[in-house]
């Protein structure tokens, strides 16, 4: 069964459609990730499928409508909609206390085990807690939690770089078990590449380009060319330019690999290189 | 929106533990607001402290008793009488204040998110919110009325005794055993009377964009003030007054205690639970309660 199934899914603040038709299939198992810039609408089809706002068009979790099953939805789907919205009164075994009360799949044991790892005491309140320690928090509560579903929106935002890459490593080694499928949204692209089993990306609340990231490691070939080559790379239509130090990366899809290696360094773009050249295509209305 | 296909059951292979979300919700509200048991337990420490003074004063009432024995009898537990009064009052303020921030604070700080993402229902959540003011403030207040009750009394017959006072002219007085009971008559009485304004105050807090303790004080009070400016009457503030204090004048029968009730013979359950007030107010609580639900469901986070 697919995880999520999305057909025409649309949602509209006022006079802003902040969701224009997406189609999406999540089987179980992956870990996708999705990805735009501000305001593309991340947030909001994560609200959509987590049950939390209404929508037009076709949403399928686990085969039941977000919207009007959210009850039955919530015991498998964890998620973490934002930064920072743990209760600041609470103390840390209040916490564990009410999630082991109320949820079924809630192991407290789990979440404790994470909470040893890092400073936070559980006779501390949150309010005493610093922001990345309140985010430690509230993934070791999220994590702790057997669900099939997990939904990350910029889980690592004002962290920094060590308990960010000890979270993703957590993640994926004592977490994701290849039968729960996990949605995370991000701005630092690069983090979470190697994590990654699927990529999306979302502008102006259209999915602009998705790929399997098998694919998308023998699909995409960038090229480092000096001047005189430039208007032989060009020939093979790169779907982006740019210019680094006077010299022109040129960026393929479906490219024969040796036949760029002619004209320069040959490398495999990163998922932000390739998200910066859909971006940049679909601002000037480019079709990718 | 929908669409017609196989329904997937849920899979359960995975460990479950069995959960108590109504018991785990009230609890978390305890742990968030202190108020609920604190003020009533400061207001019941003030009240006992209060009445001790008066205690010393107590002999002279049976030295020198007033000739009416109807006046003696009120004199003598009077002071017993009035001391669960301000820790039910607190209770009301307290669950007035309570219900107005309810739905509205957890939206303010956004941690509705992260109430959202656990498995309670919003039924689950507003009926437990809903139980403060209604179930377990009056619990409490009745609890700490019941020891403020008998500290007073034995501090009472302790101190009279001292001063060579047969207790039993005190215990032959005060309805020990009937004023208990009638203090709890009273509180469900006021529960069920008040439950209409905590659903209506709890339907306020999951509505207000912003400042709902304004929504709960100006319409009202600018209905009151153009009813009489414009038709020269007080039929609105009238309809306040009564949902607020006419459950006193229903429930319980016109005596000539000075205001003492301590008898079940002062107590008319029959014309209260007769009344129209009681069910057309118990009514609109179950659907301001139903609305509240709805829109926490429906309230997009804010």
């Amino acid at each position: 069964m697919a995880a999520i199934e999305a057909r025409g899914l649309r949602k509209a603040f006022g006079p802003t459609l902040a969701l224009d038709g997406i189609d999406l299939d999540v089987p179980e198992g992956r870990v996708v990730g999705l990805i735009g810039p501000n305001g593309a609408g991340k947030t909001t089809a994560l609200n959509a499928i987590l049950g939390l706002i209404p929508y037009q068009g076709e949403l399928r979790v686990f085969g039941r409508d977000p919207w009007t099953s959210r009850d039955e939805l919530v015991r498998d789907v964890a998620f973490i909609s934002d930064v920072a919205v743990l209760p600041r009164w609470i103390k840390v075994s209040q916490l564990l206390d009410f999630a082991g009360g109320v949820h079924p799949r809630f192991d407290r044991a789990r979440a404790e085990e994470f909470l040893r790892k890092t400073d936070i005491r559980t006779t501390s309140k949150v309010r005493e807690l610093s922001k990345g320690m309140v985010t430690q928090l509230h993934l070791a509560v999220i994590m702790a939690i057997d669900a099939r579903l997990l939904i990350l929106d910029e889980p690592t935002l004002g962290l920094d770089i060590l308990v960010r890459k000890q979270f993703y490593d957590t993640l994926l080694n004592d977490y994701f078990d290849k039968t729960r499928t996990i949605l995370v949204t991000t701005h630092q692209v690069e983090e979470i590449q190697d994590v990654l089993t699927d990529v999306l990306f979302i502008n102006r609340g259209r999915i602009v380009f998705k790929s399997r990231m098998e694919d998308f490691e023998s699909r995409y070939t960038e090229v480092m060319v000096n001047p005189d080559r430039a208007a032989a790379a060009r020939a093979f239509q790169p779907i982006h330019e740019r210019q680094v130090f006077g010299r022109s990366i040129l960026l393929f899809d479906r490219v024969d690999r040796a036949q760029l290696a002619a004209l320069g360094d040959v490398r495999t773009p990163s998922i932000a290189d390739l998200f910066v050249a859909v971006m940049g295509n679909s601002a000037r209305g480019v079709a990718s | 929106m929908t669409r017609p296909g196989p329904h997937y059951p849920m899979e359960t292979q995975h460990a479950t533990h069995e959960t108590h979300p109504m018991r785990w919700c009230i609890r978390r509200e305890l742990w968030e607001n202190r108020s609920i048991y604190l003020a009533p337990l400061i207001v019941a420490a003030m009240v006992i402290f209060g009445s001790m003074i008066g205690i010393l004063g107590a002999t002279k009432k049976f030295r020198n008793p007033l000739p009416d024995p109807a006046k003696q009898h009120s004199a003598i537990v009077k002071p017993f009488s009035m001391a669960p009064a301000p820790i039910m009052l607190t209770t009301f303020i307290v669950g007035m204040f309570f219900a107005i921030d309810a739905l509205y604070g957890e939206r303010r700080d956004r941690s509705i998110l992260f109430w959202k993402s656990m498995p309670v229902s919003d039924t689950t959540t507003v009926l437990s919110k809903m139980s403060i003011p209604f179930l377990v403030l009056p619990t409490i207040g009745f609890a700490l009325s019941i020891v403020a009750f008998f500290f007073l009394l034995f501090a009472t017959t302790g101190w009279i005794m001292v001063n060579g006072i047969n207790p039993a002219r005190l215990w032959g007085e005060v309805q020990f055993i009937e004023e208990p009971m009638v203090m709890i008559y009273g509180l469900i009485v006021h529960s069920l009377w008040f439950a209409p304004i905590y659903a209506l105050l709890l339907l306020i807090s999951a509505w207000a964009k912003r400042l709902p303790l304004l929504w709960v004080v100006l319409p009202p009070m600018a209905i009151a003030m153009f009813e009489r400016m414009i038709f020269n009457t007080t039929y609105f503030s009238q309809f306040i007054k009564y949902r607020i204090v006419g459950a006193m004048g229903l429930a319980f029968r016109n005596s000539k205690q000075n205001g003492v009730i301590e008898y079940f013979t002062q107590l008319d359950p029959i014309r209260f639970l007769t009344s129209p007030g009681l069910w057309l107010g118990l009514f609109f609580a179950a659907a301001f309660l139903a609305a509240a639900i709805r829109l926490r469901h429906n309230r997009e986070p804010i």
